[in-house]
């Protein structure tokens, strides 16, 4: 295992997930929820179909619209957004996000939902998803860079 | 109050995800490849928002919260077929893409192809699988 340390930013992950724990915990504190993005943004979207999920639709899209806002603020202090490579084509990214959205679904979460909130739950379903996707990514990005 | 205090969370949420990194494809696939160059940054992302987090949950005393009637946490405690299966795939599609949820949301400020991609695929995705859930 070779350590990418050119890369390597303690400092800007510990604070920005301080900021992402603190916007969970708000969150939770304000409206009594847990802040899991893909639940979120399933929900918003199905109010469309399902009007079960119609209460509090509006509530989501302002959550959304604060999350797109966030990085714009960003870019606001520091002038561009942050950087962005990405490891996939058009095609493979198609696929990626079906997945990720199929998956998310299915699992009841993603990793703010599971990763930040379910962990600080000390839930055993969030503990067993964390270590459940974490795996298989690491397995797939094996695959991926080095078969 | 109620609609701005849930936009400030957001706008926190995307801040934290852009300052952090996990905006950022290479950043997450350096991260989940640990036979290449390891990078661990988003391990310490992990790290700061679970310490805050605990800190509002294990210290919060409020009978309910601020804007809504109560607090509403997940009832299932049982792993199942579900959770797993969801998880194995989205960790799948994570390192395909190198972009979850959050950060896919975020990255909408780009509006950039490769993210409206990504996004339009993930909305589809997820209300597949709300529609799939019930055969596992």
């Amino acid at each position: 295992m070779t350590i990418d340390w050119i890369n390597f930013a303690p400092g800007e992950a510990l604070l920005g997930g301080a900021l992402i724990g603190l916007a969970a915990g708000l969150y939770f504190t304000f409206h009594g929820q847990i802040m899991g993005a893909s639940g979120i943004l399933g929900r918003f979207l199905a109010a469309a179909f399902d009007h079960e999920e119609r209460s509090d639709w509006d509530v989501r899209l302002v959550f959304l619209l604060g999350v797109v806002a966030g990085p714009l603020a960003y870019m606001g202090v520091n002038g561009k957004l942050p950087a962005a490579d990405f490891i996939a084509s058009d095609t493979r990214l198609l696929l990626a996000g079906l997945i990720v959205g199929i998956g998310a679904a299915i699992g009841s979460g993603c990793t703010s939902g599971h990763g930040i909130c379910g962990l600080a739950r000390l839930s055993p379903r969030s503990l067993t998803a964390v270590l459940t996707f974490m795996t298989t990514g690491i397995i797939s990005t094996f695959l991926l860079n080095h078969m | 109050m109620r609609i701005i205090s849930i936009f400030i969370c957001g706008l926190i949420f995307g801040l934290g995800l852009a300052i952090s990194g996990m905006l950022n494809p290479s950043k997450v696939s350096a991260f989940l490849d640990l036979a290449g160059m390891w990078d661990p940054s988003l391990a310490f992302v992990m790290g700061g928002g679970l310490a805050v987090n605990l800190v509002f949950f294990h210290f919060l005393k409020r009978p309910s919260p601020y804007f809504a009637d109560s607090f509403a946490l997940p009832r299932l405690t049982q792993l199942d077929k579900p959770l797993l299966v969801g998880s194995a795939l989205f960790g799948i599609g994570w390192a395909l893409g190198g972009l979850c949820p959050g950060p896919a949301i975020a990255s909408l400020a780009y509006a950039s192809s490769e993210v409206i991609f990504f996004f339009i695929a993930m909305a589809t995705g997820l209300l597949i699988g709300r529609s799939v859930e019930g055969w596992f």
